[in-house]
């Protein structure tokens, strides 16, 4: 045996229990990456053979067919051939098969046997094939398929100590590959003969309980279907919104307590300002997005794991493709309304990478969580408390309209980019939809916890980085003792909010707006403080500054610049964040860049037409 | 045995062979994807579901042991031949 510990892959159709599979047999320490140049995710882990030996797995990306129709399968092809950039050339495959599924699974099964590699099947889900009815001879599949074949059932643990020892014998005698019986065909004959092996493999079948396509009855259901979709995303939102609430002021007051314990620890200068405002108000301000993230995703994972993801992409699927886009992109676009940064991360599960794509550059303009500060200082101050209608107030009224303001601004670019920088063949929505499966704790703990460490320490370091350069921008140059000015204004972002005050000016924005947009960057919110800071020179202390915010926006905006400064949000990338995540999913900076230039486009003129629009009517 | 139909226009709870797709109609890419997840000439097929509120659109599909979800644009480009037995709901 070499030194090296041998590599070996775990591949199989999507809805195998592949991922369950490799969890039992790695555990929780799992190393996540992509594949250089592609956004197709590497997950690695290890595992020891009976003696102890160590082994590299590998879980290759879902597929269903070696002729690849997706990034996704391309690498799946190119590992398994040894030809994959990064990648050592694997010492043998475990081919993951669902028992119940055969005559799809085997397609793929004997395409990548043909290829000659050492193979070993884990015939994976007995349990459930067994419940649906279906009596199995594993032996009977071995000898057609001319490789060893272990039974499994993953979410058990169930043979996966025959798996490895499988595996191992595998390894050590290469050559001995008994022939196989099957002919080397592929494209139209697979069918036939990937049927020809499953029935040879089925012993016998009786009417198992069939409680998954029951469930499809209700699920699916014209009219039911929808309503429950809409019961359960409402749960969802709800959850988001009240259960993220304690965590939020927890991590709040956690911040705040460093930053008092650092002052009154370290003497005052430049070390304890940067310590205190720069790393420790970045990180905090990174790591206050957490819990919404978990909880989406805890939502996410769970309708992932269950199989009623596929079923809610199949609802809206007709909406979506009106604007070119799938039924796949409505949860990611949704999740968006909380924060554009899980629902940007949620784009995983887009299968085509163009539907993937608009949907990541599109999902800004789902008025996120953070809008609504911003929004509510705003509305209060300039939109009067009036009624315009039994239960309706107009305060309420622009809020909703700010929302349904994005949603149709999404809906036009979506459609605008589906037709120039995203064009292509429609992804034309083919989709398996699995039966409906109990999520296991485990593996919804592990996606729990790789979610939230990419987002930690990817997205946290750019944005990381981001909030200290703000920092410092707003902090140095330092005013002169004897100077007028305040900080704000002498620093190098109040001499930057000069350079943009004349181009901001046409759209009703003032020198001190402009001010506040720039650490309104770091997070939306920001922008309320930023406001208050700049409005709050002679304010005698903080609660008569929040007190009179409003009288002071009151006193000095107009109601077109007000309104011109919501229209300017709702479209905006007034979030670093969002920006970071944007660049780590799309595997580099080019969309990035796209996507805040066109929504600063947008924004301006959105802010533009409104401002304008209200001058002529004599607003 | 009764007459070829599409899928699109086939009823709910039918099941049917596939007789003939227009592969010309679809994509390369997507003909890749429909053979992958198991639709071919000479396969058995049943119509599920249809999409909310009465449309038409997308279609679920059993296929084998498995169910699939196509849209009708894809649907029209697949011929087939109802089987006579229904299954019992």
């Amino acid at each position: 045996m070499s030194e090296i510990a041998p590599l070996i892959v775990l591949a199989g159709n999507p809805n195998s229990g592949k991922s369950a599979l490799f969890n039992a047999l790695t555990g929780a320490r799992q190393k996540i990456a992509n594949y250089p140049g592609v956004t197709v995710e590497r997950k690695s882990g290890h595992f020891a053979f009976a003696d102890g030996r160590p082994a590299e797995l590998v879980d290759l990306p879902g597929s269903y067919s070696l002729d690849p129709t997706s990034p996704d399968e391309e690498v799946t092809r190119s590992v398994i051939m040894g030809l994959q950039k990064g990648e050592r050339r694997p010492d043998a495959v475990i081919l993951v098969l669902d028992a119940a599924n055969l005559d799809n699974h085997l397609r793929f099964a004997l395409e990548v046997i043909a290829l000659g590699q050492p193979v070993v099947v884990a015939l994976n889900m007995m349990d459930l094939a067994e419940r649906d009815g279906l009596t199995l001879d594993p032996e009977k599949l071995s000898e057609a398929l001319g490789v060893p074949v272990v039974p499994t059932v993953a979410v058990r643990r169930r043979g996966l100590e025959d798996l490895s020892a499988a595996v191992e014998s595998r390894l050590q005698d290469k050559q001995g590959d008994s022939e196989p019986v099957i002919a080397k065909e592929r494209g139209h004959g697979l069918s036939k003969q990937a049927k020809r092996i499953a029935n040879l493999t089925v012993v016998s079948e009786t009417a198992g309980r069939r409680w998954s396509e029951r469930a499809d009855r209700l699920f699916l259901h014209p009219f039911a279907g929808p309503l429950i979709l809409f019961g359960v995303l409402f749960v969802m939102f709800q959850a988001v919104f009240a259960w993220s609430e304690a965590p939020i002021g927890w991590i709040e007051s956690a911040s705040e307590w460093v930053a008092t314990t650092v002052e009154a620890n370290l003497p005052a200068g430049f070390i304890r300002d940067f310590i205190i405002e720069g790393a420790i108000g970045g990180v905090g301000s990174v790591i206050v997005f957490l819990p919404q993230i978990l909880i989406l995703f805890l939502f996410i994972l769970l309708l992932e794991a269950s199989g009623y993801m596929t079923r809610a992409a199949f609802i809206m699927d007709r909406m979506m493709a009106s604007v070119g886009l799938s039924g796949r992109s409505f949860i990611p676009l949704l999740s968006s309304f909380a924060c554009a940064i899980p629902g940007i991360m949620a784009t995983r599960s887009i299968s085509d990478s163009k539907d993937r794509l608009t949907t990541i550059l599109v999902a800004p303009l789902m008025t996120c969580s953070a809008r609504l500060p911003v929004y509510a200082i705003i509305i209060g101050a300039f939109i009067p408390p009036t009624r315009v209608g039994p239960g309706i107030g107009l305060q309420g009224l622009v809020l909703f309209g700010l929302y349904v303001f994005g949603i149709v601004g999404a809906m036009i670019v979506a459609l605008v980019l589906r037709s120039t920088v995203t064009k292509g063949p429609n992804s034309g929505f083919l989709m398996e939809m699995p039966k409906y499966q109990m999520p296991l704790i485990k593996d919804i703990l592990i996606g729990l916890w790789q979610r939230a460490w990419i987002f930690l320490r990817r997205a946290g370091t750019i944005i990381f980085g981001a909030t200290v350069v703000l920092w410092l921008l707003l902090t140095f140059p330092k005013v002169p003792e004897d100077s007028a000015m305040s900080q704000v204004d002498y620093s190098a972002a109040g001499r930057i909010a000069n350079v943009i005050a004349p181009i901001v000016k046409p759209v009703g924005f003032d020198r001190d707006i402009a001010l506040a947009l720039i650490p309104a960057m770091a997070a939306r919110e920001v922008a309320v403080a930023a406001l208050a800071t700049t409005y709050a020179i002679d304010a005698p202390d903080e609660e008569a500054e929040a007190k009179s915010l409003t009288e002071r926006l009151q006193s000095r905006w107009s109601l077109p610049t007000a309104l011109a400064f919501l229209a300017w949000f709702v479209f905006a990338p007034q979030c670093i964040s969002t920006i970071a995540v944007t660049k780590r999913e799309t595997n580099g900076w080019k969309w990035p860049t796209f996507m805040v230039i066109y929504l600063f486009g947008l924004a301006y003129l959105a802010a533009g037409i409104t401002y304008w629009t209200a001058i002529a009517l004599g607003l | 045995m009764s007459s070829s139909t599409t899928l699109d226009l086939l009823s709910l709870k039918q099941r049917a062979e596939v007789v003939a797709i227009d592969w010309a109609a679809i994509s390369d890419n997507e003909g890749r994807r429909l053979r992958a997840l198991g639709i071919d000439k000479g396969v058995s097929v049943e119509k599920l579901y249809k999409g909310m509120f009465g449309m038409n659109d997308p279609i679920a599909l059993k296929v084998g042991r498995m169910m699939i979800a196509v849209r009708r644009s894809h649907a029209r480009a697949i011929s087939v031949c109802p089987v006579a037995v229904t299954i019992p709901a």
